[in-house]
């Protein structure tokens, strides 16, 4: 396998991380997952190129990456519609394309969608720390030494040349997720709805919250009515476990949907996000408008399993299509 | 208090939370810890991680190997094993600290807080043996406590925007040191030369839940050889 220096990035955008499907196993020492927001979109991309799924990404979130191509190579790009363009020209998504050397690859922002994925043919080459190559910002490490990219990075893949062949692949249409402006998301109650008056618990199924530009990689901030607490309870609770997904509720009754940054909180959580929803959290923006669906567990169950076998079907035809690349 | 039976608050559809007590003490973290090193030891096919926290073990789990009422039942099997024999002593941890000056710039405020010398902060900041209740919030970020009476501090009304990396603090009757540089509202009254998180290393940290933690006070020529 040979390391090659695949991309120079010219201009690094607002919020640029490498990021994998994340750092699992490790919460006992206080270790966040990290990874992909939109493991969906990382997951696809990597497909496109041949990559195995979980292998390491770009995550641009919405605007300004530039990067220049140092060899001939094969790239996806996944997720947010960022307006990619290579060199002058647009370049359609969820498709492989084919970079010649001294290519440059831009994103001129955003036309619906938070977080754009770049798989390159060949991965990212780094050392994994904690068998993840994701970015931890808090920590600051992973990723390029724990840090968001900046003009003058190379990256490397291993060995790119020999993905070449997965040029001009494609996700079928019917797969490929659309972005609103206002967001379903389904939730099952718990693990503290019990703390919450039913007033708030309605407040909260039956309300529209926006999406407040307070919100990052760590949560998404929403704004919307005050979510009551029984009298008497204070504050915050003893500190405990915290899952991507989940439904904080700080003192000001404004909900806090946890992303993968973190694996404690000390605050009450009145509902949890379901596994098949995730990925979606990684594309909701500021100033979007979020609704919750109550669901139940079996339903949940259900709906992760729909979402596998997507991506099941995905793989499937994309394996069809290099069958053909290879004739 | 303990609880007579674990809570299981359930969080989502790929976690849960055994919940043992309602507070903060040692005897419900004991709780934790045997019931964490007992999954360790019974691996359960399709738990992915188990995370313990101040008074409940989060568990986290892949919803399409196993199922919620099957790993329920799992725990409560492997609970009617548990009677504490086999559940290793914790091993005590000596943590060297620079008190005061620039490592330590809320010494005094705690100090005149307290109505106490400098030197009687340090004696009481040493003087006790911490339990590692969790280790949470960020890599390498163990919750230490209790504090002495006499040293329960508030936390400071404005926190810092960076603490840096390896400060120890005073936040009510919690102390801890913060393992890498990050914005911070505990009481800073010193500063270890120990790395309490190293990404190179495995494990990330050398502090482990129920650890026992002491800490002694080193001159600040004394902090390289802490270093290495």
């Amino acid at each position: 396998m040979a390391v090659v220096e695949t991309l120079e990035v010219l201009s690094p955008g607002p919020l640029t991380t490498v990021q994998d499907r994340g750092r699992f196993g490790y919460g006992r020492y206080g270790v966040a997952p990290s990874g992909a927001v939109d493991f969906f979109s990382l997951r696809i991309g990597n497909l496109l190129v041949n990559n195995p799924e979980g292998e390491a990404c770009l995550e641009i979130t919405v605007l300004g990456l530039k990067v220049r191509a140092l060899t001939d190579l094969v790239i996806a790009i996944t997720g947010a519609d960022l307006q990619p363009h290579l060199n002058e020209e647009p370049l359609k998504m969820w498709h492989s394309h084919f970079l010649r050397k001294a290519d440059t690859l831009s994103f001129r922002g955003p036309r619906s969608g938070c977080r754009a994925y770049l798989a390159l043919g060949g991965g990212i080459s780094l050392s994994p720390i904690m068998e993840s190559k994701s970015t931890n910002l808090f920590s600051r490490f992973g990723g390029l030494e724990g840090r968001a990219l900046k003009g003058g990075d190379i990256l490397s893949s291993d060995s790119p040349h020999l993905y070449l062949k997965a040029r001009g692949r494609a996700v079928d249409q019917r797969w490929i997720p659309s972005y609103p402006k206002n967001w379903a998301l389904r939730f099952a109650f718990g693990p503290q709805d019990d703390h919450f008056t039913e007033e708030g618990k309605r407040a909260f199924l039956h309300s529209s919250f926006e999406v407040t530009p307070q919100s990052d990689r760590t949560g998404v901030r929403l704004a919307g009515p005050v979510l009551q607490t029984k009298p008497g309870m204070e504050d915050s609770i003893i500190s405990e476990g915290v899952i991507s997904g989940t439904i904080q509720v700080p003192g000001d009754g404004q909900p806090i949907i946890i992303l993968a940054e973190t694996v404690t909180g000390g605050y009450r959580k009145i509902a949890t996000v379901i596994t098949a929803d995730l990925p979606l959290l990684g594309q909701i923006k500021p100033g979007d408008t979020v609704h919750f669906q109550e669901v139940s567990v079996d339903e949940a169950l259900q709906a992760l399993r729909e979402a596998e076998a997507i991506i099941e079907r995905i793989r499937g035809g994309l394996r069809d299509e290099s069958i053909d690349l290879d004739r | 208090m303990l609880y007579e039976n674990p809570v299981y608050r359930i969080m989502g559809d790929r976690s849960i939370l055994v919940e043992l007590g309602d507070e903060i003490s040692l005897t419900v973290n004991q709780r934790v810890r045997e019931l964490f090193l007992t999954l360790d030891r019974h691996r359960i096919e399709g738990v992915v991680e188990t995370i313990p926290c101040y008074r409940s073990l989060h568990i986290i789990y892949d919803p399409l190997k196993i199922t919620l009422p099957t790993l329920q039942d799992r725990i409560k099997g492997l609970r009617r094993t548990m009677n504490g024999a086999q559940i290793p002593k914790p091993r005590t941890l000596k943590i060297p600290v620079i008190y005061g000056g620039e490592y330590g710039p809320d010494l005094l405020w705690v100090a005149r807080y307290h109505k106490i010398s400098p030197e009687e902060v340090i004696r009481l900041h040493t003087g006790s043996t911490y339990q590692v209740y969790m280790i949470g919030f960020a890599a390498g970020y163990a919750y230490m406590g209790t504090v002495p009476e006499a040293l329960v501090t508030p936390r400071r009304k404005t926190p810092r925007t960076i603490v840096p990396k390896g400060s120890v603090g005073i936040g009510q009757k919690q102390t801890g040191v913060y393992p890498v540089e990050s914005p911070g509202g505990w009481q800073i009254i010193g500063r270890t030369p120990l790395k309490l998180f190293d990404p190179t290393r495995l494990p990330p940290t050398p502090l482990e839940m129920g650890d026992l933690v002491r800490f002694f006070p080193i001159r600040e020529e004394e902090m390289a050889h802490w270093q290495s």
